[in-house]
């Protein structure tokens, strides 16, 4: 057996001072075609949407093209009557936009002219973020780089940027099959395997391919996130299913695969549901989309202020469209992320000692009470980042990052600074010892996991393994 | 000290190494296979099930005692097939038809199995009809919907009926972040369990009541 183990692009930090890893500020800002700064000084809202109870078919696309008309005509206007300094529009497709590209399409189109049409009225300046849900896992086991639902989703990429969708972005499930698994275990080499290994691996494929579409179309590879690995293990502790300490670990492993996107080209703003994003800011330098409070719509979450302290455009990650009392929910997420955005804006704009001001008090009205937001609070991303950028392969990384996460935990509720439930602690011991156990080599370990691995749920070739 | 039985108490603390020799112990003390299921096995996962619905353990620490439970069950399988021993009640679930997300899915089977259920798993993606066909092969006392998707509520509407038009009797539980009570009931599920802890609570109190077609 041999691996391909890609060195790791990034051996340096962008950020090394925790209190420049801020809302609104990326030393790599990315400048869109309408002229939004993303990254360079101001914080815009992220708008994202899906479609209330339906199905999706041919019969029904009327109606579904009709909600997204109706969606995206709603939270612009709003948007724009309060004054909205810009706007991020995510398109993130449901599966059968992505198996038919001419669906998701046929969407794209809709929004973006929907866009202009806002633009021409009031002058406000909007990107559309094109995020075709990944259908690869619909094969049991997933087929990773061939096959109908690889194919329709790169021609979904290809015709949407084409469209004018702008920024690229996806949320990757390569290893998934594997992590799901590890995490109802409790299997932190399991949850290596899966995000450094086999993430890694897809990652590099996957992005290889975005990049050329975009470099094609003149847009950007915006960036990936962890959800299905980083957020199913958040929402399974928030269910009390799995340890929040284990949870806390797997995200700063999750910076790992998701670094991946970087280092094939992407320049950000890094996928809204990436709770690792503030490690990757702190490496990369690129402007970060993140979520928190303000994404309870679409689920819970231990970190919702602390979430806003390094975005670059805050979102609220999904809420179907239905009819609230104050109007259409994606409309009311709107008004909220617009408030959001005015708040973090006007700290910034009374100068650093104000938005750090903010920063700190968004950091520390969360940090102490769960592990999982004091892992990706500034200080803990910055050491994070640290461990990941020195060392020599993405396997190493993820031991590094675990292995730093443990300590940062421990040491924090050794000081008082953090609280871990009684019957979490003994887990940090139990992670720390699975890593010593870990073989130091890289071939070694995979040896050892696909022996381990069910080789019905997974094709080891899709990986190059 | 407990006051377990040392089989039992191998399944709560998860040994599964010390599993065979107890098993076999307790086949030497004449029980039979189907009374150490009942009395020995069963209520070392009652006590898990337990624990983890006080939120002492987590379901890492369950799973270790299921791979316990499951050794034994190994031991023990011919003398129960030969003396045509089953579970008292059989299960399939699947999520539906459009939809991949399975990680509740697998978590309600593990505590449905938990809970000494024969369970059988259809997967993800999986159409009415084969839901309905699989009814009519196993006959089961439940069925589990899962779905995540708002987008594919409507086809856990269209599998239920699939299932109610296949004839035969049985209870449907739904479950998965769009669904609700209320769209149980308009859709003609049987039961609504919010999360996996309260799925094994929900299939059991509505097995209690009896299947309906």
């Amino acid at each position: 057996m041999t691996s391909t183990a890609p060195a790791l692009r990034f051996n340096r930090l962008a950020i090394e001072d925790p209190r420049a890893l801020i809302f609104g500020r990326a030393p790599h800002p990315l400048t869109t075609r309408d002229g939004l700064v993303i990254g360079g000084g101001t914080v815009y809202p992220e708008i994202n949407f899906t479609l209330p109870s339906m199905g999706v078919n041919a019969a029904t696309l009327p109606q579904v093209c009709d909600q997204y008309r109706q969606i995206i005509k709603g939270v612009l206007r709003r948007a724009a009557e309060l004054e909205a300094p810009g706007v991020v529009v995510e398109f993130e497709t449901l599966p059968p936009m992505t198996e038919h590209p001419a669906w998701g399409l046929e969407i794209v189109r809709i929004l973006l002219d929907g866009m202009v049409a806002e633009r021409d009225k009031s002058g406000l300046r909007s990107v559309l973020r094109l995020t075709p849900n990944d259908n690869r896992e619909f094969e049991r086991p997933p087929l990773m780089r061939r096959g109908r639902y690889w194919e329709a989703m790169l021609e979904l990429f290809d015709s949407g940027a084409a469209a004018g969708a702008e920024l690229l972005s996806i949320e990757s499930v390569g290893g998934k099959e594997l992590h799901d698994e590890a995490l109802v275990n409790g299997d932190l080499a399991g949850s290596l395997f899966a995000l450094c290994i086999l993430g890694v691996r897809d990652m590099r494929f996957l992005w290889t391919h975005l990049h050329d579409i975009a470099e094609k179309h003149g847009v950007n590879c915006a960036g990936d996130t962890a959800c299905g690995f980083g957020n199913t293990a958040m929402v399974l502790a928030e269910q009390r299913m799995i340890p929040r300490v284990f949870a806390a670990v797997v995200r700063a492993v999750t910076a790992v695969r998701s670094l991946v996107a970087y280092e094939c080209g992407a320049v950000g703003p890094g996928k809204d549901c990436g709770y690792e994003n503030p490690i990757l800011k702190a490496i990369t330098g690129f402007p970060m989309a993140m979520e928190g409070k303000t994404a309870a719509c679409a689920h819970l979450s231990p970190m919702g202020n602390l979430a806003a302290a390094c975005c670059d455009t805050w979102s609220n990650e999904s809420v179907q469209n239905i009819k609230l009392l104050g109007g259409m929910a994606p409309t009311c997420f709107m008004e909220q992320l617009v408030y959001d955005c005015r708040l973090m804006n006007r700290a910034a704009s009374e100068g650093p000692p104000a938005a750090e001001t903010l920063q700190r008090w968004l950091v520390e009205s969360d940090a102490s009470l769960d592990p999982q937001a004091y892992i990706i609070s500034p200080a803990a991303s910055i050491e994070l980042a640290r461990a990941i950028v020195g060392a020599d392969s993405h396997y190493h990384a993820g031991v590094a990052a675990a292995r730093r996460a443990i300590d940062l935990l421990s040491s924090a509720s050794a000081a008082g600074a953090l609280r871990i439930a009684d019957n979490e602690a003994g887990w940090l011991e139990q992670m720390a010892d699975t890593l010593d156990e870990l073989p130091q080599d890289e071939d070694t370990f995979i040896e050892e996991q696909l022996a381990l691995a069910d080789p019905e749920k997974f094709l080891p070739a899709e990986y190059e393994l | 000290m407990s006051d377990h039985h040392p089989l039992t108490e191998a399944i709560i603390r998860g040994r599964r190494k010390d599993v065979p020799t107890l098993v076999s112990q307790c086949l030497e003390a004449g029980e039979s296979a189907q009374s150490i299921v009942e009395h020995r096995l069963v209520p070392g996962m009652a006590v898990v099930g337990e624990r983890f619905k006080k939120n002492e353990i987590f379901v890492p620490e369950m799973l270790i005692a299921a791979r316990a439970m499951k050794e034994a069950l190994k031991i023990l399988e011919p003398d129960l097939v030969a003396a045509g021993v089953k579970p008292e009640f059989t299960a399939v679930i699947g999520t539906v038809e459009g939809d991949l997300h399975d990680i509740g899915k697998n978590l309600v089977a593990m505590m449905w199995k938990g809970a000494n259920m024969e369970v059988i798993d259809l997967g993800v993606n999986v159409s009415p009809a084969k839901f309905a066909a699989a009814v009519q092969e196993h006959r089961p006392n439940l069925v589990g919907l899962s779905a995540l998707l708002t987008t594919t509520m409507p086809a856990m509407r269209d599998t239920v009926q699939a299932i109610r038009d296949a004839g035969v009797p049985v209870k449907i539980v739904i479950g998965g972040a769009p669904v609700t009570h209320t769209f149980a009931e308009e859709i003609g599920a049987d039961g609504y369990a919010p999360d996996a802890a309260s799925a094994v609570d929900c299939a059991l109190a509505l097995l209690k009541q009896g299947a309906s077609s």
